[in-house]
Formats: C-alpha cells, sequence, structure tokens
C-alpha cells in the first residue's frame, strides 16, 4: 500500500464517510466543542488529510485489526501501569490507534511557548532557592511558596546558581474552545510518560509501519539522544562553574563516560514499568535507593563487585523522599546524605530535590508579571484561568463561582484529584467553602476548559473523545563540543522538546478527568515533519541500547540476589511442571483411580498392565507412586503432603501442588515468585525475554483461574481437568515458555556477573531438584521390577531418558542409571555438571585476595566436587539385604544437599545483602 | 556576662553501628545581644567526613558521617558566648495595638514583612488547631498592645500547664500536650507558637541554654539540665521579641541563643541515620556556666 501523495487540500469530511461517519458530526456536544480533526466549519482539517486518506484506504475494519496487533504487542512487551486503590494490579497499558495529529506551524508556536515557560520555571527555582527576590520584590505571595509542602527548606542554596535547576521537565496542555493550546499544569519533579510516548510509538510503528513515512512524522529518537548527550556534559557544565571542587581530579571515566543510574521507588510504583524501559533505552543502570549509599562524600552502587562511584541521578523518587537525613525520615527510597553530597558538587541529581515547589497552580495567576519582570517577554502559552484563593479578591470569585470551577489544592497529595464544582453535591460545596475559608491560601480554582476533542476508534467506529497532551522538555546548554548527532533535534534556547508527546483521552464519552489513573486511553502523538523524515526503527535502535546497557554492566547486589532467584525459581517450576506432567501423564493412562480417592485403591494403569501383567500392579502401583508422590512433596517443600503417607488425598494434595496460590510450594506461587524476582529487575531483560516472562505470568493467571470456585470435591476438579486435557496442555506450555527463557539466558544474556548470578541460581536449583528426586525414589531398596520403574520415572524427570536410552540401550542399569545423573560430566542434566558449573562461576566471582586461603563458597563447592568424585556407582547401586535402604547413597546426597544449601546462604550473605536496616534517631 | 557552655551527647548501642550519618544544630549562633567567641565540636570516633555550612534560618549546621563500626557516639561542643545587655520591651503601651500589628504584617509589602509572613504559616509539628485559637482570643483583647497581650498569654501558659519532663517526649503531638495540660519547654514553646499564628501573628522557636546555677538570690530555672527552648514573636518596627513560658520571663542574660526555626523540626539539636541493628541508650548533659558570676 503506497499512497499517492495529496493535492486535495479542499477535500471535505463528506470524502472521508466511509471512516468518519454522520455520527461523528452528530455527538451530542459536538456544536460547543472543538475537534482536532475538524476545522470550524467542520471541514477536515489539512495536516489530518494524509492520516485520513491512509486510514480511508486501510478502512476501519482492517484498523480495528491493527488495533488487536498494537494491544497484543503492548501487553507482550509488558507495557503495564500499577493501578492504586480499589482495583490495584498492574494494568495493561491502552492506546488507541489515532494519534492525535498537529501541524508543523501549530507545534512551531508550541514548542516556542515551551521552551519560553521551561526557562522562565528554572529561573523562579534558581531564586527560590537562592535569593528569594520575587518574593521579597512583592512579585510571588509568600504564602504562595511557604505554604506549599514542596519547598524544602533544606534545599536552599543546594544547586550552585547558573548551574540549570530544572533539567527535565513535562506540561500538560489541552486546546481551549479560542483554539490555542492552554497550560493544565506543570511537572518539575520527576515527570513520567517520556517513555510511554517512546513505547506507543515504537508499538503504533510496528503495527502501522507504513503510515509514519507516509504521512511525515517526527521522530521521538532524535529526543532521547539529545537527552543522553545532556546528561553526559552535565558534569562538564557543573565543572564550568567553578564548583565542582574535583573537576581536575575528574577521571576520564568521569569527563567522558559518567555513571549514570536511574532512581526508582520500585515495583510497587504506578510507573516502574517506565523507569525499566528508560533505563534500558537510554543505557543506564535501574537502582533503588538501598542500592545506593554515601561513602567519603561521594554516592556509590553497591554492586556484586564492591563499590561503584555514581555520578549522575536521574530520580523518579518524589522530592521529600529523596535523603532521610534531611527530607522526610521515615522514607526508605531514598539515601541518607545524598543532599549533602549534592552540596559538594559531587553527584548531580536530575531534578535537583526542591524542584517540586513549582508543582504549584497558586504561581499561574502570577506568571505573567514574573515573564515581564524575569525575562521582558509575555508567556507565549497561557496558562488555564486560574484563581489563587490566598488572596481575598480572587478568593471571593472562586467562593462565588465554586460550581464552575475545578478546585485543585496547591499541593498534590499523592491520590488527590482535583473537584469539579459541577460534579458536587449541595453538602460537598458546603464542605468545600469551608475548607477553602479555614486555609484560603492553600486551594485554587480554575477554569474549566473545554478540552478539544480527538477522534478516537471505539468499537469499530471514530468518536471524539477529550484529549489532553503531556510535553516533555530537557536542558540542553550550548555545548562544548561538536557532536554531528545533534544538529536534528529541536533545541531552541536551552531545551530541547520531544516532537511528540504522551496524549491521553477520557476512557468513557462524558466523564470530566482525563487521567490514565483514572481509567483514560492514550494515544500516540504525531508532530508532522515538514518533508518525511526516513523511517528508521526504534526497535534495531533498542536492541542497540540493551546490548550497551548489558555491557556497561552497573550491576547492584539487589539486581544480582534478584537474577540469582530468578535461575533458582525458573529452574524449579521447570523442575515441577515436569514431574506433575509425568505423573498427570500417568494419570490419564490409568485414569488412576481419580474415581476413588485414596491411594490404596487406585485402579489399574494400563502401563503397568502392559509390562507386568495384572497380578503385579495393586502392589506395584502403590509404592511406585508413593515414591513419586515423595518427589513431588520434596520438590514442592510443601510438606507433610505427600511424605505423610495416606493422611490427605491424592487429588486435593496434587491439585495444591499445582494451583494453591496459599501453598508457598506450589508450581503456581512459584511462578509467582518468579514473575515478581524478574519484575524486580525489569531492565536487564531483552524484550524478547520479556515477552516469556509474560507468557508465563498469563498461563500462570490461566492456571489460577482454572479451579471453579463452586466445585464440590477436589477429587472431581482433578478428573475434569485431567479428563479436560487442559492441565496437560498448560503444562506442556509452560514447559516450552521455560525452555525458551533458559535459551535467552544462555544464549542472548551477555556472559557478565548477571548472567553468572542468574547461573548460579539455576545450577543450584537443579542439582537440589536432582538430589530430592533421587533420595525420594532410589534410597530405598524395592523389588527390582519397581526399582526399573522409579529409574525409568527418574530418568524421565531429570530429562536424562533419551540420552540414557540412546547411550546405552540396554534395559535399565541402577548403577548406570546413577552414573549417568550423578557422575556423566557430559550430562548437562548430572550432578557433577552443575557442580562444575558452579565451580566456574564462583571462581570468577570478584572477592578480595586472601593469599592461599579459599573463599569459604570455594571451599564449600570443592567439598562437594570431591564427595562426589570420590564417589562409586557400583557402592552406591549396591542392594544390602539387611537394610531397607542404601546408606551409602543416601550419606551422600544429605551431605549435598547440606552443602547447596550453605551455599546459597554463603552467596547471599557475602554478596547480596549489602543493605542494613537503618534507624533515624532524634535527640533533643 | 560570658557564658561557658559544655554540650555533651553520647549514644550507647547495643550492637556495633557500622555507619551513621548526623546533622548537629548545636553551635550558638550570634544575634544583636549575642556573641558566640569560640566553639569547639568535638565526635568520638572520629568522623569521616565533617562538614559546616549555615542553613536556612542562618543556623550553623554541622554534617558528619562515621564509616567505622562503633560501640559509643559522643558529640561535645564548648562554646564560650558573650551576651550584651538587652534592653526590655517593658514599656508595652509604647507599641502597636495587635490590631495594628496584624494589619501591618499582612498588608505591608516592604520586603522584610514579606519574609516574615513565612512565620505566621503551619510548620511541621505546628498544625492549625481550633483549641489554639479559642485558647489565645482571651488574651487578644481590643485595642490591647501586641506585647501587653503575648505577655499576658506567655503567663497563663505558665499558669495552665504543668511542667512535667515524664510526660512527653520529642515526637509528642501538639494536642496531646493541649488535652493533658502538661509537657516540657518545647511543648511550651510549640503552644505559644501555635496560637500566636493562630490569630495571624509570625511567631518562631528558639532553642538554646539557660544558666545551670542561678545567681545568687535568683530561683533555678526549669529545663536548665538540658537543651531548652522559647518562642519569639514577630512586631513590625520593633523586630522579634523573645518569651520564655515556661520560666514565665522575657530573656535577658540567662538565655543563651544556639538555633531558630519554625518549629523543633528546624532546629533538632542532633538527629541521624544510623545502620545497624540492635537499641541505643542515649545520654545528654548541659553545663552552662557563667563565667563572670562573681559580680
Amino acid at each position: 500500500m503506497r499512497l499517492q501523495s495529496t493535492n486535495s487540500l479542499d477535500r471535505t469530511a463528506r470524502n472521508f464517510k466511509k471512516v468518519i461517519g454522520d455520527s461523528y458530526h452528530n455527538t451530542k456536544s459536538a456544536e460547543q466543542q472543538i475537534d482536532e480533526m475538524l476545522s470550524r466549519d467542520r471541514q477536515i482539517n489539512p495536516h489530518w488529510h494524509g492520516f485520513m486518506q491512509a486510514l480511508d484506504t486501510l478502512g476501519l475494519t482492517e484498523m480495528e485489526s491493527r488495533h488487536k496487533e498494537v494491544q497484543r504487542l503492548l501487553r507482550e512487551n509488558g507495557v503495564t501501569y500499577v493501578v492504586h486503590g480499589e482495583q490495584q494490579g498492574h494494568r495493561p497499558w491502552e492506546l488507541d490507534p489515532i494519534p492525535l495529529i498537529i501541524s508543523n506551524t501549530d507545534w512551531d508556536i508550541i514548542s516556542t511557548g515551551l521552551t519560553q515557560r521551561a526557562k522562565l520555571l528554572n529561573l523562579i527555582l534558581e531564586d527560590l532557592y537562592g535569593e528569594r527576590r520575587l518574593i521579597k520584590e512583592g512579585l510571588i505571595p509568600p504564602e504562595a511558596v511557604y505554604a506549599h509542602a514542596g519547598f524544602l527548606h533544606a534545599c536552599v542554596g543546594l544547586i550552585p546558581s547558573g548551574f540549570p535547576f530544572l533539567l527535565n521537565y513535562a506540561a500538560d496542555l489541552a486546546r481551549g474552545s479560542d483554539g490555542r493550546m492552554w497550560v493544565l499544569g506543570d511537572r518539575t519533579q520527576a515527570p513520567s510518560g517520556a517513555g510511554y510516548a517512546l513505547e506507543n510509538r515504537t508499538a503504533l510503528a510496528r503495527a502501522l509501519p507504513n503510515l509514519f513515512g507516509e504521512v511525515g512524522v517526527h521522530r521521538l529518537s532524535f529526543f532521547f539522544r539529545s537527552l543522553q548527550n545532556s546528561v553526559l556534559d552535565l558534569q562538564y557544565e557543573f565543572g564550568q562553574l567553578g564548583q565542582l571542587e574535583s573537576v581536575s581530579r575528574m577521571t576520564s571515566r568521569q569527563k567522558d563516560n559518567p555513571h549514570v543510574v536511574v532512581l526508582t521507588p520500585g515495583p510497587l510504583n504506578e510507573t516502574y514499568f517506565e523507569h525499566a524501559y528508560l533505563a534500558n533505552y537510554l543505557g543506564y543502570t535501574l537502582v533503588q535507593g538501598d542500592d545506593l549509599t554515601v561513602w567519603d562524600g561521594r554516592v556509590w552502587l553497591k554492586s556484586l563487585g564492591g563499590l561503584r562511584p555514581v555520578d549522575i541521578i536521574l530520580r523518579r523518587v518524589d522530592d521529600i523522599c529523596c535523603d532521610p537525613l534531611e527530607l522526610r525520615q521515615d522514607s526508605r527510597l531514598g539515601v541518607a546524605g545524598l543532599l549533602e553530597v549534592i552540596r559538594q558538587g559531587n553527584v548531580i541529581v536530575v531534578n535537583p530535590p526542591g524542584s517540586g515547589v513549582l508543582e504549584n497552580p497558586s504561581l499561574m495567576p502570577f506568571l505573567p508579571n514574573i515573564a515581564k519582570h524575569l525575562i521582558g517577554e509575555e508567556l507565549r502559552l497561557p496558562s488555564a484561568a486560574t484563581w489563587w484563593c490566598g488572596e481575598p479578591k480572587q478568593r471571593d470569585y472562586v467562593l462565588a463561582n465554586l460550581k464552575q470551577l475545578v478546585i485543585k489544592p496547591i499541593y498534590r497529595q499523592p491520590g488527590g484529584r482535583p473537584l469539579f464544582g459541577s460534579e458536587l453535591s449541595r453538602t460537598q460545596l458546603d464542605r468545600l467553602r469551608a475548607q477553602i475559608n479555614a486555609e484560603p491560601h492553600l486551594y485554587v480554582g480554575q477554569e474549566y476548559i473545554h478540552f478539544s476533542t480527538t477522534p478516537s476508534l471505539v468499537e469499530g467506529k471514530l468518536e471524539p473523545r477529550r484529549t489532553i497532551l503531556r510535553t516533555f522538555l530537557f536542558s540542553a546548554e550550548a555545548r562544548h563540543h561538536d557532536d554531528p548527532d545533534r544538529g536534528t533535534s529541536e533545541e531552541k534556547d536551552g531545551y530541547a522538546v520531544m516532537p511528540g508527546g504522551l496524549t491521553r483521552c477520557e476512557g468513557e464519552n462524558g466523564g470530566l478527568t482525563v487521567s490514565i489513573q483514572g481509567g483514560g486511553i492514550s494515544k500516540d502523538t504525531w508532530i508532522l515533519a515538514p518533508e518525511p523524515e526516513p523511517h528508521i526503527s526504534l526497535w534495531q535502535q533498542r536492541t542497540e541500547r540493551i546490548q550497551t546497557a548489558a555491557a556497561s554492566e552497573g550491576l547492584s547486589s539487589r539486581a544480582a540476589e534478584n537474577l540469582f532467584w530468578v535461575g533458582r525459581y525458573a529452574e524449579r517450576a521447570e523442575g515441577q511442571a515436569r514431574l506433575l506432567r509425568i505423573m498427570l501423564d500417568k494419570a490419564k493412562m490409568g485414569k488412576m483411580g481419580l474415581e476413588t480417592s485414596h491411594l490404596g485403591q487406585v485402579a489399574p494403569s494400563t502401563l503397568f498392565t502392559e509390562t507386568f501383567g495384572e497380578e503385579a500392579r495393586e502392589v506395584s502401583e502403590l509404592t511406585y507412586l508413593r515414591s513419586m508422590l515423595r518427589s513431588l512433596t520434596g520438590l514442592t517443600s510443601s510438606h507433610p503432603g505427600f511424605a505423610n503417607k495416606g493422611e490427605q488425598s491424592l487429588e486435593s494434595e496434587l491439585l495444591s501442588i499445582m494451583l494453591d496460590t496459599e501453598n508457598s510450594g506450589s508450581l503456581v506461587s512459584t511462578l509467582q515468585a518468579l514473575v515478581s524476582a524478574a519484575y524486580a529487575v525489569r531492565d536487564r531483560w531483552s524484550t524478547d525475554t520479556w515477552r516469556v516472562m509474560n507468557n508465563i505470568e498469563n498461563l500462570c493467571t490461566t492456571l489460577e483461574n482454572s479451579v471453579p470456585k463452586d466445585a464440590n470435591t477436589s477429587a472431581q476438579i482433578l478428573t475434569d481437568l485431567v479428563l479436560q486435557e487442559a492441565e496437560l496442555a498448560s503444562l506442556d506450555q509452560l514447559m516450552i515458555f521455560l525452555s525458551a527463557l533458559s535459551g535467552l539466558n544462555a544464549e542472548s544474556m551477555t556472559q557478565t556477573i548477571g548472567w553468572m548470578s542468574l547461573d548460579m541460581g539455576r545450577r543450584i536449583e537443579r542439582a537440589l531438584l536432582l538430589i530430592v528426586l533421587c533420595r525420594s525414589s532410589l534410597v530405598a531398596v524395592q523389588d527390582e521390577w519397581i526399582e526399573d520403574l522409579l529409574l525409568e520415572s527418574v530418568l524421565a524427570a531429570a530429562e536424562s531418558l533419551i540420552t540414557y536410552r540412546s547411550r546405552y540401550r540396554a534395559a535399565l542399569h541402577f548403577p548406570t542409571v546413577l552414573e549417568l545423573l550423578l557422575l556423566d560430566e557430559d550430562n548437562p542434566r548430572s550432578l557433577l555438571y552443575q557442580l562444575k558449573r558452579l565451580q566456574e562461576q564462583i571462581r570468577a566471582l570478584p572477592r578480595e585476595k586472601l593469599g592461599y586461603r579459599l573463599s569459604e563458597e570455594e571451599q564449600l563447592i570443592l567439598e562437594a566436587l570431591t564427595q562426589l568424585q570420590l564417589s562409586d556407582t557400583m557402592d552406591l547401586a549396591e542392594r544390602s539385604e539387611q537394610t531397607t535402604q542404601r546408606n551409602g547413597l543416601e550419606k551422600l546426597l544429605v551431605r549435598l544437599a547440606q552443602i547447596l544449601v550453605d551455599m546459597s546462604d554463603v552467596l547471599t550473605h557475602t554478596y547480596f545483602s549489602h543493605s542494613q536496616s537503618s534507624v533515624v534517631s532524634n535527640q533533643l | 556576662m560570658n557564658y561557658k557552655i559544655i554540650h555533651k551527647t553520647e549514644y550507647s548501642y547495643t550492637y556495633p553501628v557500622n555507619l551513621c550519618y548526623n546533622e548537629a544544630r548545636l553551635t550558638p549562633r550570634h544575634h544583636v545581644y549575642q556573641q558566640c567567641n569560640d566553639s569547639q565540636f568535638v565526635v568520638q570516633p572520629e568522623p569521616k567526613d565533617c562538614r559546616e555550612r549555615r542553613d536556612f534560618f542562618g543556623n550553623t549546621v554541622y554534617y558528619f558521617t562515621i564509616q567505622q563500626p562503633h560501640n559509643q557516639l559522643t558529640v561535645t561542643v564548648t562554646s564560650h558566648v558573650e551576651l550584651k545587655d538587652r534592653e526590655l520591651q517593658l514599656n508595652f503601651a509604647e507599641h502597636l495595638s495587635w490590631e495594628e500589628a496584624h494589619q501591618q504584617l499582612h498588608t505591608d509589602l516592604n520586603p522584610e514583612i514579606l519574609e516574615i509572613r513565612q512565620y505566621v504559616l503551619n510548620s511541621p509539628m505546628i498544625p492549625a488547631m481550633s483549641e489554639l485559637h479559642a485558647y489565645a482570643e482571651k488574651s487578644f483583647t481590643t485595642g490591647r498592645p501586641l506585647l501587653e497581650a503575648v505577655e499576658d498569654l506567655s503567663t497563663r501558659l505558665y499558669t495552665d500547664f504543668t511542667y512535667d519532663p515524664d510526660f512527653t517526649t520529642v515526637a509528642t503531638p501538639l494536642g496531646d500536650v493541649i488535652k493533658h495540660r502538661r509537657g516540657v519547654c518545647q511543648d511550651f514553646a510549640h503552644l505559644g507558637i501555635g496560637c500566636l499564628r493562630a490569630l495571624g501573628f509570625a511567631a518562631r522557636y528558639v532553642s538554646g541554654y539557660i544558666q545551670t546555677e542561678p545567681p545568687p538570690g535568683r530561683e533555678p530555672l526549669s529545663g536548665a539540665d538540658a537543651s531548652h527552648a522559647w518562642f519569639s514573636v514577630y512586631l513590625p518596627q520593633l523586630g522579634w521579641v523573645d518569651f520564655d513560658p515556661t520560666n514565665n520571663q522575657m530573656p535577658t542574660d540567662q538565655h543563651i541563643t544556639v538555633a531558630w526555626g519554625r518549629d523543633y523540626a528546624d532546629v533538632t539539636p542532633l538527629k541521624g541515620v544510623v545502620f545497624g541493628s540492635g537499641t541505643h541508650r542515649l545520654s545528654v548533659s548541659v553545663d552552662c556556666q557563667r563565667l563572670d558570676s562573681g559580680v
């Protein structure tokens, strides 16, 4: 599909009747409301022609299916938004396939206005944390600043004057009925949304690949490149001010390759996905407060290899939480001592703590005057008309017009929402009036702007929906060196403006708020380029970035620990799933007496009948089943479970082991733990790995939901499930996903310390699982033909049956099986193989040299290997007539298991837990 | 008058602390009637990183970290302070009525007044409460000079509230103090400030010391064995005037100022973030001696 360039500026909406439809024009409020696509006389705006033509050719039905594709991509990429309140949890990100389109000329006006506003806000910030002349000279009423909880006394004088304070800025815009863009609010601490905007673009570009080139849309990647360059230059700029005392001492590493981290509050934060996504995309290390420490007047990352200096922190932690020493004492999200390090000029925080004072609508009425005063200009981009109740006249106006206004507190509390006067009851209005009268300076009234609407795809039709656009700017001071890459991005007067943004539209037609937290839907934002820019896939770029991120390996101890547990949980889930599959297979083949409920009354299975004939089956099955179930119990650590014979009905225990979220050892619990450990290091995964992880999460949810709530007995459920083969299919699928994960880990992760942590986790877990399997099935002395059955099952569970058959082509022979499972160095499933790999990883761990002495973990692995390799399979397999178990085998396995458990503890203690609990003390 | 003050703070930990970050406001500041001639700040064990700065309110702040395991932390500050004769504003009637003072404070646009207005607002430890307004009102009769009204308020606090070191801690909410009518100097100061702010006046918190041994013939003052605290009210034209409601007096030659701010939270003498397990025991001693006491 290649479109002809359009020469039809006179096209009317009728030409696109097929896509637009009459209903679009007849929407109830269409009369007063302006629409982004339509001119005042309801014609299609010229800058929408290209897109509408493409849509016309594509057809709405096809668009709808592309929309599904977009949603699928977003889900697979794990784009989520954490929702607080009643419906908690990760919500998949919603993206409408129809973008907000802005013409090049219009954008010119907008971006110039935004740049001016950013510049102005930066000057205000510098003044408020410096001399505060704006207050002393009467341009800002003192209460508007001092009563705002975002004004932090500790941050006065934090940043040397002349250094940009507002590096990162976002503004929410909406188009009013006069056709101009109005600023509804400013985001100055740690604005979110830029990452979602990028992800929206990426998903849409994949689903509608031709459209971008044809319509001619500005690319977003230039903005991020400019951001990276600005970040790189920050230290140099700082040094230029003569403030960085150590600038001459700065190593070339610091100058050319500063260590940049993204400080996130963690996976529970509503926009955690974005923190991980941007860290990954930009090649920065994602850290939490606990990962950092202040030492010798610097900030350091606690990494597996010891402390690594941090030069620049892009923070997503709120101002007030940045430093428990000087700011909010009960917060654990920041770093104790951080403010003092900033004062010393030894770290740069973007934006510096304190910048939240500008997220303050009470400043809006004063901005035009401040602009004249500070930069001698009129505001190019107006703020929504705002009345600050701290001034009696303005308060009286607000109180008199409460029903027509939006009422906002000057300081936005977490979870606080603006109040729409028109939506309040009489009682609510009275209460609000009393609140305002009690502390008038804490409130503003804002004119309710009738935002413009933008077409959105709703159930296969276009509908007008009101939209708000969040735009993003990053400081881009004049540079000290030339970089050919830079010229192309929009850098004006010290700020680069993202040519695009995050558009949000109302979810249900008619709601007054437009927010993601409140259920809105996002849109891509297209700024038309004067001439089409070459379309370069962002996906390719991103892959490059991923490699950079992995190569620069600023791995925190916390991340390493999570990776270790991802390895362990993934391996555990695989082992559990495999054994469960074997059990269910058997159950299916013989229906394993599922109609009855006790082990003693197991019905014949075809397998046994075929092999041993009728006479053997009862005893053999019972013994066999018990052994296998013991393994399962050991694997799932869900004691007493099957280890305690017969107490629990077989069916309910099997069901619990598989599906019970309350049972911490169950398969679904393991999967949940796996997903949550993986999510905590979200930035370490490639897109493909994350997709697999998402599939695992979805499957886990399916498994959980497969238990009918009103079922009578678990026996019935299990019978139903097995008969439907749903569980088996799910387990098969799970095995495939887990293998994919393991394959991606092995083949696609750079083999650095992060991968080592993960692999060590896998090796330890695999070795432990194998030991459990052998102990529960092979230690007890049984009739030979039962043992043969067990050997077969153990081989199958250890994924070594095929190897055994192809190698030995013989009947099962106890010592040979032990040889293959325990001592065969070439069998990647053998115990020896796991231990050898573990030894390699342990050798490569960063550690201080202890002379000739081996470290604790080196000693442990050496002992394990020696014990294993000195053992003789013939001895281990020997059946003695007097005893009921193979004591040698048992002793060896018990010792090895103990060593592995100790090993896990030593690794955790030595390498992972660098963080200690802290207390805040106050003294009179 | 010259004073020598030794303020010693000692933390003992049940288990060694490996790392701590601290901020101290223990150095007496200068003001019109006070000169701090010398102040020695000594920390044991020796801190790794130690820096001095002025905070938003002009107080001296010491920041220090200790990066080695320690079972005990001792901070000893020895200061020499000279107090100049303070002219007491006793002739209250000469000054503005509270109505005029209020009017000036809220309409004057001179830079000083605009900056002062921040002390009218709520602060972290002194939220607005209707009880404060109701209590304060009684002292503010029509046309009364502001200083007289504040003096009356301070006296009422002294009379109505019981000085009780066992009742409150540094973290007791002001509401509890009002309810039970007991507290220590910190609470008395917070009460006075809260009352004044409730009526729209600017008031701030002052931390400091008072002489340990009273001069011959004078009563020992409450709060002499530790840090002391009182409040200050702002009068247009006159500036800040101190009141000590715990002792029902206006500070003259026995009160040494260390720091001031909106409330206790701004001037906490020593606070820290400590990394380690276990609990700690704290002991504080203050010795405030008048050097030329023989006179």
